[in-house]
């Protein structure tokens, strides 16, 4: 596959953990926070932990969208599609998300109309299939996915399309490295840069980490040798003593972002004075909302939402993990009542939520690593 | 939110230039390209897709020069190392080392 | 699933606690196997925690047959590469092969529903009676049922087979050892990625066929090549290799590492598995089987699968080892690895 597996070849991989190994200090402990859930996901997947040196630790952070929503937001969005009217459309990643009262996937074996789309174009497809029903799509994502929400909405205004409304939960990521970064418990050395979101909203929104926090940050991509090549140019600025925004995944990323997409987002959405993040509480002007002259494809104004707030189990260490302050498995209810089958908090249940990553790649092999050889 | 996948363009719809056919090591999707209108992509071209809509267009130039700084890596050390080796510093100097 | 003779002790008995049934309890993975383990292995069963195989042998007044029964649900009826006619028959087969068995004998158990059109049900009774003859086994009977417009998505097919031991073959998990090496016939996910495509929920289209057929004869040329060193056989169906290879661990209480890099996977099942997020080792297969065999056979029963009609994409994915214990490891070549668990629910394409 191009533009994947050159970034997959195992000889530059080895190559570059070899410099990093040689460019880590063996006095110092570096604290290196990927911000992106999709980081989380690609260092579990590719096991790259198992190629960098005991004192390279990878912090995860909060960005992953699914982990970061209040259970009541899920409740409020199921209890419009409980009438049998509406159909609750939304990505898979969703589908084992819990809600009060059970999963959307739980939902659907009790009779709920619900159905998974890969697109928002997938929804306002199903909605024009369905004429007598009416689409709630459930929109979730930083401002990777944002935009793509934002041109749907347009096309539905643009079509008359009167059977389709967005339940919207896009959030954005600097406000969400602001409050890491403001935790007093936080003690960081550098970040993983997001990879897909900078694509939107480029790199200069990360200039206030580099120049007031005076912490180094580099724009990312996904594949192994983007994250080995991340974590060098990192420690590389960390040897010298700089502190400035690099752009690792210049083949994606513009430095500028992407302007056509920032424009759709202006046109349909505006910051919420405040939304709640689960685990980090309330953060000012961090999520959207769909603006007035959208107010027909807003699910909120469209229906009436209970509005519920739904607290997290006392138990259920979601904000410390998310923040990067606990590991998972230091969570009291990790692997025991909280699994992937049967997930207490989000960071469980979401693919790149770092409980989940954690359980399904790495958690039974932590003492079994110093006995594997390496691959024939 | 961050899975996103390259893609080359092989198609673009007649009816709507938004619309195009990309190929992913042969499994062909349908893409929104109505993020690209400023700078739109044509057949042949590769683009990052994300939840259906292409993100960005891939810079072949960039990806190449990415490939070569990975390939360097450590050569630079490596060809200080070298230097060293052939003994060709004064006898304090290599006390240093 | 039925009872082999051999006890299995290491596996802890799971009880059936959910309140109702949910299509993760037909995926094939964690919540399948709570299912049969935890509600019908203690009543069909009783006391006994034999391991569950693919096929029971049962030994009556002497004579020694081996006995299966399974079920096929899919939509859409019919997808490239074959129909859910051809999916009743192979599927079946194949739990008789792989358990060691000649298959012999089919029973067909149709549910069909009111309103199918008879064209559409006599293109998958031709289906069936064509995939019968290539894989060598004969339609004994059968029996139908209808029921009301709604209630069976066109139809349900179930096929109880019964084969006869092939000799000297003695299959479980208990006979696997460290050192062992995992062999699998083909390239994996070709099924799984074709159904989901079929579908056409997806905005997507690939030249994909499902991998449907009888692997009854690449399994007789393992059994000649390798005969006793055959330690384990299993078709990786739903919940894909992932699930086949987490339950023979779990069962054996030993170790599997697989190499990632030689897992044969065709380039488009890749990328759609890339462009949905999804696992192709947790892809269903509908033509492919995993062997356990032992490594001084290995390599001969390697190459006697490749130079077999079908066999040649067949490779040598990993092996057992002592750790991770009842745990599969997947290693890269740059020395990364991970854990790949059994499937929890049906795989759910992912945007994250």
């Amino acid at each position: 596959m191009k533009y994947v597996d050159e970034f997959r070849d195992p000889e530059l991989i080895t190559k570059a953990a070899e410099e990093i190994k040689r460019l880590a200090e063996p006095k110092k402990h570096y604290r290196l926070m990927e911000v992106c859930g999709g980081h989380t996901h690609a260092i579990y997947r590719f096991g790259l932990k198992d190629v960098l040196p005991p004192n390279i630790e990878l912090i995860h952070g909060p960005g992953c969208p699914v982990c970061v929503l209040p259970m009541g937001r899920i409740d409020d969005a199921l209890s419009i599609s409980a009438d049998p009217h509406v159909i609750f459309a939304a990505f898979g990643d969703m589908m084992r998300v819990p809600g009060t009262n059970g999963s959307p996937l739980e939902h659907k074996a009790r009779g709920m109309d619900v159905r998974i789309v890969y697109s928002p174009s997938d929804a306002i497809k199903l909605a024009k299939m369905n004429p007598q029903k009416h689409v709630l799509f459930f929109a979730i994502g930083f401002e990777t996915t944002a935009p793509s929400t934002a041109l749907t909405l347009m096309r539905a205004k643009s079509e008359g399309l009167h059977n389709f409304s967005v339940f919207c939960n896009h959030v954005t990521i600097i406000p969400a490295i602001r409050a890491i970064l403001d935790s007093p418990d936080m003690r960081l050395d550098g970040f993983i840069g997001p990879g897909h979101v900078s694509t939107v909203i480029g790199c200069r929104p990360y200039e206030w980490i580099a120049k007031n926090e005076r912490k180094p940050i580099v724009v990312c991509g996904f594949e192994p040798l983007d994250l080995l090549q991340s974590i060098v140019m990192l420690l590389t600025q960390l040897q010298k003593g700089e502190a400035k925004v690099e752009n690792q995944y210049k083949r994606v990323v513009p430095w500028e972002g992407n302007r056509a997409a920032l424009r759709a987002m202006a046109e349909t959405f505006q910051l919420r004075p405040y939304f709640e993040w689960r685990g980090l509480g309330f953060i000012s002007q961090s999520a959207l909302r769909i603006r007035d002259e959208y107010a027909e494809w807003d699910s909120e104004q469209r229906f009436h939402i209970p509005g519920i707030r739904v607290t997290d189990p006392k138990a259920a260490q979601c904000g410390e993990v998310l923040k990067g302050v606990l590991k998972p498995a230091q969570c009291k209810l990790f692997g025991k009542e909280c699994t992937p089958e049967n997930p207490v908090g989000a960071l469980m249940v979401s693919s790149e939520g770092s409980c989940a990553a954690y359980y399904n790649y790495e958690h039974r092999k932590a003492a079994l690593v110093a006995n594997i050889g390496s691959a024939a | 939110m961050c899975l996103a996948i390259p893609g080359k363009i092989v198609e673009i719809a007649s009816d709507n230039p938004h619309s195009a056919l990309v190929d992913v090591v042969g499994m062909r999707r349908k893409v929104d390209l109505g993020l690209l209108q400023d700078d739109m992509p044509v057949s042949g071209d590769w683009v990052l897709i994300h939840v259906g809509f292409a993100m960005s267009k891939i810079s072949e130039v960039d990806a190449i020069e990415q490939m070569r700084t990975l390939e360097m890596l450590g050569e630079s050390e490596a060809a200080v190392q070298e230097v060293r080796g052939y003994g060709l510093e004064e006898p304090q100097d290599q006390q240093a080392s | 699933m039925s009872s082999q003779a051999k006890l299995d002790i290491s596996a802890p008995k799971i009880r059936f606690r959910e309140p109702q049934i949910e299509m993760a309890h037909g995926a094939g993975g964690k919540a399948s196997r709570r299912l049969v383990e935890g509600l019908f292995a203690p009543f069909f069963f009783g006391a006994s925690s034999d391991a569950l195989g693919d096929a029971a042998h049962l030994s009556i007044n002497g004579a020694q047959l081996a006995v299966t029964t399974d079920s096929f649900v899919v939509n859409p009826l019919v997808f490239p590469g074959g129909s859910i006619g051809e999916l009743a028959v192979n599927g079946t087969v194949n739990d008789l092969s792989v358990s060691g068995a000649r298959p012999e004998a089919l029973v067909i158990g149709l549910i069909l529903e009111a309103g199918l059109r008879t064209d559409v049900l006599q293109d998958e009774i031709q289906a069936i009676a064509n995939a019968a003859q290539k894989a060598g086994v004969r339609i004994a009977g059968g029996d139908t049922k209808v029921v009301e417009h709604g209630k069976a998505d066109g139809m349900y097919i179930s096929t109880t087979g019964l084969g006869t031991l092939l000799p000297g073959v003695e299959v479980s998990p208990q006979s696997v050892r460290p050192g062992d090496k995992i062999l699998i016939s083909g390239p994996i996910g070709d099924h799984g990625i074709t159904i989901l495509l079929a579908r056409g929920d997806l905005d997507m289209e690939g030249d994909l066929r499902s991998d449907t057929r009888s692997v009854f004869p690449l399994v007789e040329t393992l059994v000649k090549a390798a005969g006793p060193g055959v330690r384990w056989m299993r078709d990786p169906t739903r919940g894909g290799a992932a699930t086949s290879l987490n339950e023979l661990a779990r069962d054996c209480g030993l170790g599997i590492v697989l190499f990632e890099d030689s897992v044969p996977i065709r380039d488009a099942v890749r990328g759609a598995c890339e462009l949905l997020g999804l696992d192709p080792l947790h892809i269903a297969n509908e033509g492919q089987f995993l062997a356990v065999v032992a490594s001084e056979f290995a390599d001969a029963a390697l190459k006697a699968l490749q130079e077999t009609p079908g066999g040649e994409a067949a490779r040598i994915i990993g092996e057992m080892r002592e750790q991770p214990a009842g745990s599969v490891l997947v290693l890269t070549l740059y020395g990364g690895s991970r854990i790949v668990d059994m499937l929890v629910g049906d795989p759910l394409p992912r945007i994250c």
